[in-house]
């Protein structure tokens, strides 16, 4: 919403200065975005009047003018504007002045071999719009020598602020006027309203055409007849006051209806009577039904917008625009005046679909004062009288207001219970008095009357906002929380420290946190798993963006890949965070994923890098259960891994067969190759939502610490086993021989090929034995030895190696 | 008698010049072995009469002593010397760089995210969790945003095929409707906060597809605004880590809360750097309000007897604020160079007790 300080000042006597009216039009909510001072850089412009406008000797274009700026001094100055001529009055740039519009200082000159000094300005030289077609011309009344930005009204700060939707009342100055006034930045000036008597019957008449389901569309249409009207362009002070908000000036009658939406939040029609057949019929449009409107597009309508036609078709989109058919032209001489209520859900709906925008649609949709259209008519009345002549006829009425009366009572505590400032009674009427809400003492209580501009007024709680907001949220006393407790609880759950836990772990490894899209392109979710319609985006934002991710993974690959594209080819990588597999809120997951790529490091006096594998990922894993208090040494691993894992170099952590914990591995090739990345990729996904929780134990105290005082001793075996033995069967089988002596047992070494012979593997293990209460003897130690190679052969049918 | 005198100089001053342990080793053969002079001279003794025996016993005994004492300490001197001569052959150049090891870092959201949990923590605020796929009635009805506000049409909101009840399924838009959730699923007084992501169909230089934010809710008896303004005054100086931040609250507008506010914080911009703080020039970081008594009502809580406050904050804005992040999108890039620049070491733990900055 723009203004200018001067138009504001027509509705609020105020002596304040201009940056006290902004600050606090700010805190009470009508926040300043911009203020534009026209005249910064113009002030040395002054009135020249042109003595004289002489063909130039050598340029059919150009005319060598006589300028006279009042202070006895005449300036010659050579002319290309078509509309320089002797006797106007224009604006003048002395030599040395810079010039917005140009960006150059200027210079005497000599223009085809005669003395140019100065400049006629053209409002674009000026910077104050796109209008070149020639110089500045002010009215013949202008003072000579006067500063230019006085009489041009460029003096008037321009004032841009955002209107909060629910203050469809602030997009008209008075408006804000009456916040203002109500903050104690001056009082209200009254507003003209007078009745302009009608002096025949209006020849239209408005007629309702809606269905009974759909009467609230427009329930109220005032309209007025006014013959015999001359329509020429408005004013100067009235074009001024447009131009200054960003309006273009089109002629008298559309110019008033722009003045009144603008100043008093008042959207008008006027339609050309002698383009209307028959009567006025406010009715739902016909499905296909079309309208060119005055944005010069046609719009096919449907049956749920609201139109005002007349006997034969749709002359204006209800609330929202009005048909060029029936427009004002410069040979309009009868008028119909359109001041109506239109529903403010539906003008938004019919705006939204039809994509169409418009200073009446911004305020209808907020609703606009339902009680302010007799007045309003009137006051566009008296001007279409003022500017363009005519006889207006009688008001014509249909409908009535619809109901926006409103009591709500607003207790006096309440301002201080919940807008936590303690205010005399006396401030509190005095507020909502000059906000517009009349009301009654009753005991500790006002019984209140909500004004008919408000209509998002609603309970109590919006009246407390009404008084502290114009208060000033500033002088609400800053209060301390009450204390829940002296100390307070944790603020994480379990689940959530987990996670917090999980990315500190894989930060101290290496990893580097990525934050990355919940959702990708398709096509790379598709490579990770079928990709459920419910979590296909109906508006993606693009086709890059268009699913879900069901996992972590391709968005990290795709990291790596860009990563790589700069240079960087060895990366670790991991998210904490959602993964979803449908749309409720079951299925969606948090998982702590990553990646590592390339090799383990960079190269090194000391040492080779080594490209990364599997067991790096399963070391991430297991890091990270560590810290979160899970024995991996008691869960299962199993080969079952998703398939975009490589189905021999991958497992899963398993509690039991139902409860996947995590998976890691190298990533498929045919998936590296689909992402287009080198690889080796390795890469871990736990699956933190599926972790056993915590038991409740009774207190933190640990478990007894039993250490045993006597010699411990570690004997090595060699195993031969077929390829498809696995190391950790090799070990369970071991620990079992002998589950008091034995303590460790630690797989060392894994062979195959060589002097191994073809399908089997040679592993090697240590086994670690310890009594609680003696040295074990030689003897001992041999029969444990024995029944270890005895178990490991029962249970694998290994062979102990010679 | 003098022959041994002679024998115990000339033994001390050989063990003295001896160069080497090698050398030194020699010479304790050749006067303490089995062949040794004074191994000799003690053959010597089963000759001689007990008198003398007894009087060249004592001498040789002390004479061996004397020799063997000074062997062993011309030996520790030698073996000093030698290791401290080997030492210098092992000589490395300590210039050379260590065994690599990968540096990781923690976000700079995740970062944000811990040091707002740990300031609101404090205060007694307990983290809560809702979906990212909500249904239209959590995000906008039940939060008093109306079927024909324009945040609900498409050109803001994601939306999935899906429907829940005859609600279709969106991409919350923001935190908010978590607030619903803990608030239907629980009993007052709500003291929580909400950090999470959030979604809009907006993609500019300013604007993501995805984001993040934490809400906060305090819903009890007697919360009023003038404790919401304690709050959030409190907790912008902590997290801005400056004692006397200016804040200012200016009136708004939420179909959530009423009355409404918009929290600005001080900044200047003098000689073109822009900095927290005490200036001329005000930063809006958040909105918050009273809860709307509709609001409350839609959860199943009186709001008659209950009232309390709700704020939101951008956790990507107030990264970007105190760590002079200058662009929103490259939060989401995963580029190293600028996960390194700017992301976090894992021990860099944020807490009221160690501190919210390093």
């Amino acid at each position: 919403m723009k203004f200018t300080l001067a138009w504001l000042k027509e509705h609020l006597d105020t002596n304040r200065e201009l940056d006290a009216i902004l600050d606090k039009l700010t805190v009470i909510g009508l926040e300043v975005e911009k203020v534009t001072d026209r005249a910064k850089g113009l002030e040395t412009f002054m009135v020249g009047h042109v003595l004289e406008a002489r063909q130039h000797p050598d340029a059919d274009r150009l005319r060598v003018c006589r300028v006279d700026t009042g202070d006895g001094t005449e300036h010659q100055v050579v002319c290309g504007a078509p509309n320089a001529r002797a006797g106007m009055k224009g604006v003048f740039a002395a030599e040395g002045s810079y010039i917005p519009g140009t960006d150059i200082t200027l210079k005497k000159a000599e223009i085809r071999g005669v003395e140019s000094r100065g400049m006629l300005l053209s409002e674009r030289e000026m910077g104050i719009s796109d209008e070149h077609e020639g110089i500045v011309e002010l009215p013949e009344d202008t003072p000579i020598g006067a500063a230019a930005i006085e009489v041009m009204g460029l003096d008037d700060p321009i004032v841009e602020i955002a209107i909060t939707p629910n203050r469809g009342d602030c997009l008209g100055v008075r408006g804000i006027a009456r916040d203002l006034a109500a903050a104690g930045i001056g009082t209200m000036k009254p507003l003209d309203t007078k009745p302009i008597p009608g002096k025949f019957e209006s020849p239209i008449d408005v007629i309702f055409d809606f269905p009974d389901d759909k009467k609230d569309a427009c329930p109220y249409f005032i309209g007025r007849y006014v013959k015999g009207v001359r329509n020429r362009p408005s004013p100067a002070w009235v074009q001024d006051k447009l131009l200054a908000v960003g309006l273009r000036p089109i002629s008298a009658l559309v110019d008033i209806t722009n003045l009144v939406t603008i100043e008093l939040g008042r959207p008008l029609h006027v339609f050309d009577a002698a383009k209307v057949t028959g009567n006025v019929r406010p009715r739902m449009a016909h499905d296909g039904e079309e309208l060119f409107a005055l944005d010069g597009k046609t719009y096919t309508m449907d049956a749920e917008m609201c139109v005002i036609a007349d006997d034969v078709k749709a002359e204006a989109l209800g609330g929202i625009m009005g048909s060029e058919e029936s427009g004002c032209t410069e040979d309009t001489t009868d008028v119909f005046i359109e001041c109506a209520y239109f529903d403010p859900i539906r003008t938004a709906m019919t705006g939204r679909k039809l994509n169409l925008q418009s200073d009446a649609r911004f305020r209808f949709e907020r609703g606009v004062d339902p009680a302010f259209l007799e007045p309003a008519m009137e006051i566009a009345t008296r001007l279409v009288v003022e500017f363009c002549g005519g006889e207006p006829s009688h008001v014509v009425v249909a409908g009535g207001a619809p109901d926006w009366q409103k009591s709500i009572t607003l207790r006096h505590e309440r301002v201080r219970t919940l807008g936590g400032v303690d205010l005399d009674a006396g401030e509190i009427s005095r507020i909502l008095k000059v906000l517009g809400f009349s009301h009654a003492r009753k005991g500790d209580s006002f019984e209140t009357q909500v004004p008919s501009w408000r209509p998002d007024i609603v309970g109590e709680a919006c009246l407390v906002e009404e008084v502290v907001r114009i208060h000033g949220y500033d002088n609400i006393p800053a209060e301390p929380m009450s204390l829940m407790g002296t100390l307070p609880h944790a603020a994480r759950t379990v689940d959530q420290t987990r996670r917090a836990d999980a990315r500190r772990v894989l930060a101290s490894r290496g990893m580097t946190e990525a934050v990355t899209y919940s959702f990708l392109a398709e096509k790379d979710a598709a490579l990770f798993g079928e990709v459920a319609d419910a979590i296909k985006l109906a508006n993606p934002i693009s086709a890059d963006l268009d699913v879900m991710r069901g996992s972590i993974l391709p968005n990290l690959i795709n990291a790596a890949v860009r990563n790589g594209a700069r240079g960087i080819a060895d990366t670790a990588l991991f998210e904490v965070g959602p993964q979803f597999t449908g749309d409720q809120p079951d299925d969606q997951t948090v998982a702590a994923t990553g990646i590592r790529t390339g090799n383990n490091g960079i190269r090194h006096w000391a040492g080779k890098p080594r490209p990364v594998d599997a067991f790096d990922a399963k070391a991430d894993v297991i890091a990270v259960l560590d810290e979160i208090g899970i024995a991996t040494d008691r869960l299962q691993i199993s080969t079952k891994t998703p398939a975009y894992f490589h189905p021999a170099r991958s497992g899963t952590f398993q509690q039991g067969p139902k409860n996947t914990l995590a998976y890691f591995g190298d990533v498929h090739p045919r998936i590296l190759k689909a992402l287009d990345i080198a690889g080796p990729v390795a890469a871990f996904e736990i699956l933190l939502d599926n972790l056993p929780k915590p038991k409740r134990k009774k207190d933190a105290a640990r478990a007894h610490l039993m250490l045993s005082a006597y010699q411990k001793v570690s004997r090595d075996f060699a195993f031969l086993v077929d390829t498809d033995v696995t190391a950790a069967k090799v070990a369970a089988a071991a620990s079992q021989a002998d589950k008091q002596l034995i303590t460790e047992t630690e797989v060392f070494d894994v062979f195959a090929g060589g002097n191994v012979e073809v399908g089997k593997k040679s592993l090697a293990l240590s086994v670690t034995l310890q009594a609680m209460d003696r040295t074990l003897t030689d003897v001992e130690i041999d029969a444990v030895a024995d029944k270890v190679v005895a178990n490991v052969a029962k249970a694998t049918g290994a062979t102990l190696r010679g | 008698m003098e022959d041994l005198e002679r024998l115990r100089e000339e033994l001390t001053s050989a063990v003295a010049g001896t160069a080497d342990t090698q050398a030194l080793e020699e010479l304790r053969v050749s006067a303490l072995g089995k062949k040794g002079q004074i191994t000799g001279l003690m053959k010597g003794l089963g000759g001689m009469d007990p008198d003398e025996r007894k009087a060249m016993g004592q001498a040789l005994n002390a004479l061996k002593a004397e020799v063997a004492d000074a062997i062993e300490a011309r030996k520790a001197a030698l073996e000093d010397v030698e290791l401290d001569a080997g030492l210098e052959t092992d000589r490395i150049d300590v210039t050379l760089p260590v065994r690599p090891e990968m540096q990781g870092r923690i976000h700079p959201i995740s970062q944000t995210i811990d040091e707002i949990v740990a300031v609101l923590g404090e205060m007694g605020f307990n983290i809560a969790e809702g979906p990212d796929i909500e249904d239209d009635w959590h995000n906008f009805t039940a939060l008093n945003i109306p079927p024909d506000h324009p945040a609900r049409q498409e050109h803001d909101t994601f939306y999935l095929p899906g429907e829940q009840d005859g609600e279709r399924m969106v991409l919350r838009t923001h935190t908010s409707p978590v607030q619903i959730r803990s608030m239907q699923n629980g009993d007052p007084p709500f003291r929580l906060i909400v950090p999470g992501r959030t979604y809009r169909c907006d993609y500019d230089a300013t604007h993501s597809p995805m984001f993040h934010q934490v809400e906060g809710l305090a819903v009890d008896k007697t919360t009023h605004m003038g404790n919401l303004k304690g709050c959030l005054i409190e907790f912008c100086r902590a997290f801005f880590d400056v004692d006397d931040l200016p804040v200012r609250f200016r009136a708004s507008y939420f179909p959530f809360t009423e009355p409404s506010a918009e929290v600005d914080i001080g900044c200047t911009r003098e000689g073109g750097a822009f900095r927290i703080g005490h200036g001329d020039d005000w930063l809006e970081i958040l909105g918050c309000g009273m809860v709307n008594p509709k609001v409350l009502e839609n959860c199943g809580v009186d709001p008659t007897e209950y009232q309390g406050f709700a704020f939101g904050m951008g956790v990507e804005r107030l990264a970007m604020l105190k760590y002079g992040i200058p662009d929103l999108r490259t939060f989401y890039e995963t580029d190293l160079r600028w996960l390194k620049h700017y992301g976090f070491r894992a021990l860099d733990v944020p807490s009221m007790v160690g501190g919210l900055n390093r």
